[in-house]
């Protein structure tokens, strides 16, 4: 067994700093394991959330050596133990404490977006008919975890703080799944342009890269919206023809 | 009263799994105020883990099904010792659940004609389970979710009850405290809804989340509800047992629903060793015919490996025990097998069972379409629960109802898996349902400024104790202790003497609870959660102990190495836990519910 040293951020909206910790290793460990052993044996009240320890919830978001990760996700195997292992807190939310962020504009946008709505159902028992191959695209999107990882990392949000204007990768997916959800008959189109603000990613796919789930958000979800929203609205006749056939398609 | 920030809610609802989301969507339809209250954030309870599927019999894979074979099957698997009236009501009403998902927005894999597909699993006569690839569990909690949150419902996420108010006999209303600031809160009901999942958090071994602490059950024992089977603690036979950090990490039955073996180190394949004479019937005698069945043969019959949980659980640890194990203690799970009789055998496996082909991969360095998996039984599930009546779902205090994982009554002595999920759909909206009925035809009672101010001095006591001056213990070694504990005294296969040791080992633990400190301030601390979680965690931990040394019988989940067979006695005999008035654990017996003559007719049709 092996140890690692840590510098973990700890401090609240006020202010904070590293603090280093040191842990033992053990063969297949997480990070998660390492935050857990410091909370047992050096720092019980260090915060960070967690729920599953599996990858499947999205609870335990940070940055491990500046890379946005699932810390239950991250094997301590596939990081430099020669030198010390940063574990930092989400940056593009506001700090609660240690590594735990207030994560509820989240909850607050997704509100927002028009829920799905479906056409009249296909069969007297109220059941729809789906060919596999278009449920495939849109479970795709419904990987997503809301671990919100690709909402750090976009620069809109981290940087830019534009939370007002902009919904952000993981709202996009969300659209996007509505969108093409086969049986959806909602509009969506000019909410993404205005209200969402879909006009201000400018594709440099940094979400995508960091996506546990491997949902590939650029390429599959926001660039088909992009296209969807300026053939809407360049496109009038086109718009026009298109809602018709989802009139007819109810 | 206390300086707290109170809500008024008409319905209070505990939990945000399956089963809280749809009672509070089931509330709101009936127009009563809803508020929903969870210690994890939204859409991320432990639902999210669930993999295999949704069990409603929609006949659309086998039109031979239906609820009658369905509710036969829910009533074999737990030993009949079920509520039949919960597994009747149950199997009839889950496919219109299951539909009403598709309707909000859930997407199931389909059938070739565009219908929801179901696939096999164990116990389950016919392809029964509604499912999205091995996650089923958030497609399901991510549907509930997007709908609710439309619907008016006032949620509090990362906030824990640790006590339900009560005027008189009637509960109403709740005191919990904000994770994130530490604030206690008030919530003013005319009806709780428990719906706060399992308890796998008191065994080391556990495939559950980190909120399955049994608050629920504790909360509602505590309020004076009557607790019902806790000894049927259900081990899934496979869970990973390597690398060490994670092990209990569920392995989805789907693997063996998709044709997976289990051999020991000889390479025998031990589960046709030993077929129990109830399901020798309908289990296939040779592997040929076992492989038939999980490619879709409606003439095979299944092969042995999806036998009962209970049952492939303890065939396990008789493998290990005799000396037959792999090298961390072990059986083998083998699914690359298959590439001997499909082409494209490993595109096939990424298909049907991603996430395990990503779990083993990411967290174990196996590539499951090359290598068997090595696994062991883990702690998942509680059949043992709030005791409910079974149409309402309300326990025997007015106004507390419970339903999902911390309600009992459905799975008798063993469940079947996607029996859960069903459950979580059926009651939750039952629960939700006469909930809000409950309301409205209630006035709103008092809330004691006593009770709250006692249950805020409690939860508080571990800051006053100094932990740096060495005289008082942090909570996180109790905790260890104690699932090391139950883990080793009460696990698979029991024995009295080893569970009287338990017995006194909690007293000792309660001690230590008592006296347990921790450091820092209010401000999201999880120290102190954990001291508090130890509460739960103790309290069902001797429940389940104090039953499992009633019980001097082995049936379903519940094995006694000193009475390793069925009683008669016992088979009609309801093990049933309350809080005496003296403060300590009562037990007593009661007669199981007759099953009416038509219910044992369908039984006797199945058979
Ligand atoms: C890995 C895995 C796979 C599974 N797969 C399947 C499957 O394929 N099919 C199936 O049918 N079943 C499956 N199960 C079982 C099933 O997932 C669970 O039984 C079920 O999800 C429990 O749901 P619930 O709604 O009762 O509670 P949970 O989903 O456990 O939710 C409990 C909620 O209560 C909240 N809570 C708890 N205590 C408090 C408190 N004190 N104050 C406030 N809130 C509190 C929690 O925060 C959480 O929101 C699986 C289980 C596991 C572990
Ligand atoms: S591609 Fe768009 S959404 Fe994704 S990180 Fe870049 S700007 Fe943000
Ligand atoms: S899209 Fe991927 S990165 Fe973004 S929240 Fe979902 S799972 Fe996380
Ligand atoms: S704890 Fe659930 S994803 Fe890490």
């Amino acid at each position: 067994m092996s140890t690692a040293t840590f510098k973990i951020w700890r401090g609240d909206a006020t202010g904070g700093n590293f603090v280093d910790y040191t842990a033992q290793v053990s063969e297949g460990m997480v990070v998660l394991d390492a935050l857990h052993q410091i909370q047992a044996t050096q720092a019980n009240d260090l915060a960070c959330r967690w729920n599953c320890k599996a990858g499947k919830c999205g609870s335990c978001s940070a940055e491990v050596n500046g890379m946005p990760k699932l810390t239950c996700m991250t094997r301590m195997s596939q990081l430099p133990l020669d030198k010390p292992v940063t574990i930092e807190p989400m940056k593009a939310f506001p700090l609660v404490k240690d590594l735990v962020t207030d994560v509820s504009w989240n909850f607050a946008v997704k509100k927002k977006i028009k829920p799905f709505k479906p056409r009249a159902p296909d069969a007297p028992d109220g059941s729809w008919r789906m060919a596999q191959a278009d449920v495939d695209r849109v479970q795709e999107f419904r990987k997503c975890i809301e671990c919100f990882l690709c909402q750090d990392v976009c620069h809109v949000l981290r940087e830019h703080h534009k939370h007002d204007e902009f919904i952000g990768p993981r709202f996009l997916v969300y659209v996007a799944a509505l969108e093409m959800h086969p049986l959806d008959t909602e509009d969506r189109r000019a909410d993404l342009k205005q209200a969402h603000g879909i006009g201000l990613c400018n594709i440099t796919k940094c979400c995508t890269k960091v996506c546990p789930e491997n949902i590939t958000i650029t390429d599959n979800a926001i660039i088909p919206l992009k296209e969807r929203v300026v053939d809407g609205f360049y496109d009038p006749l086109r718009w026009l023809l298109n809602s018709a056939k989802k009139t007819l398609k109810r | 009263m206390p300086d707290y920030p109170t809500h008024e809610h008409d319905v209070l609802i505990i939990g945000s799994g399956g089963a809280g989301l749809r009672a509070a969507i089931e509330a709101s339809a009936a127009a009563v105020k809803v508020g929903l209250v969870c210690k994890c954030l939204l859409g991320k309870a432990h639902t999210v883990m669930a993999e295999g599927g949704i069990a409603a019999a929609l006949a659309n894979v086998d039109e031979r099904d239906g609820w009658q074979v369905h509710f036969a099957d829910t009533m074999r698997g737990g030993q009949y010792v079920n509520n039949w009236r919960m597994a009747e009501l149950h199997a009839k009403e889950a496919p219109a659940r299951v539909r009403e998902l598709e309707a909000w927005g859930a997407l199931f894999d389909r059938t070739p004609d565009g219908r929801i597909l179901q696939r096999n699993f164990g116990g389950h006569k016919y392809p029964r389970l509604a499912h999205v690839g091995d996650r089923t569990g958030l497609e399901m909690i991510r549907t509930l979710q997007d709908h609710g949150v439309h619907l008016g419902i006032d949620v509090h996420m990362e906030v824990a009850i640790v006590e339900l108010l009560k005027d008189g006999d009637r509960v109403v209303g709740a005191l919990g405290y904000d994770r994130e600031r530490g604030q206690f809160k008030i919530f003013h009901a005319k009806a709780v809804v428990l719906a706060t999942g399992g308890i796998g958090k008191s065994y080391k071994i556990t495939s559950n989340s980190w909120d399955c602490t049994g608050d629920g059950h504790a909360l509602a024992y505590h309020a004076g509800a009557e607790l019902l089977d806790m000894e049927y603690v259900q081990f899934h036979p496979t869970g990973m047992v390597w690398p060490p950090s994670v092990c209990g990490m569920l392995v989805t039955e789907g693997v063996r629903g998709e044709g997976g073996i289990l051999t020991n180190k000889d390479g025998k394949r031990f589960m046709f060793d030993s077929i129990p004479d109830n399901y020798k019937a309908q289990t296939a005698d040779n592997e040929e015919e076992g492989w038939r069945y999980t490619q879709g043969d409606r003439n095979a019959r299944r092969p042995a490996e999806l036998l009962t949980r209970d049952h492939v659980a303890r065939c396990i640890v008789r493998e290990i025990k005799e000396g037959r194990g792999t090298p961390h203690g072990g059986v083998w799970l083998d699914i690359s097998w298959i590439k001997k009789r499909i082409p494209n055998a490993a595109e096939h496996i990424k298909r049907k069972l991603p996430s395990m082909y990503h779990q083993f991969k990411q967290l174990g360095d196996v590539d499951i379409t090359r290598e068997p998996m090595e696994v062991g039984p883990t702690t998942h599930y509680i059949m043992g629960g709030v005791r409910v009546n079974a149409d309402t779902q309300m326990s025997c205090v007015p106004g507390l109802f419970a339903a999902g994982e911390c309600a009992a009554g459905i799975n008798g002595a063993n469940r079947l898996g996607g029996n859960s999920l069903s459950d979580l759909l059926v009651f939750g909206k039952r629960a939700g349902e006469h909930a809000a009925k409950f309301a409205k035809e209630s006035k709103a009672g008092q809330i004691s400024a006593a009770q709250i101010e006692e249950g805020a001095r409690s939860a508080l006591e571990p800051f006053d104790r100094n932990v740096s001056a060495g005289q008082f213990e942090g909570p996180y070694q109790v905790q260890y202790d104690l699932q090391e504990m139950m883990q080793r005294e009460v696990g698979i296969v029991r024995r009295q003497d080893e569970m009287e040791r338990a017995l006194e080992g909690l007293a000792k633990l309660w001690e230590r609870a008592r006296r347990v400190g921790v450091t820092g301030h209010r401000q999201f601390n999880p120290g102190w959660h954990t001291a508090l979680d130890l509460r739960s965690l103790l309290t069902v931990s001797e429940a389940v102990t104090r039953a499992a040394i009633e019980r001097k019988e082995s049936r379903g989940a519940h094995f006694r190495e000193d009475f390793p067979d069925k009683d008669a006695t016992f088979g009609k005999t309801s093990l049933i836990l309350r809080k005496g008035p003296d403060g300590a654990m009562q037990l007593r017996r009661e007669p199981l519910p007759a099953l009416p003559d038509h219910l044992k007719k369908v039984i006797e049709e199945m058979k």
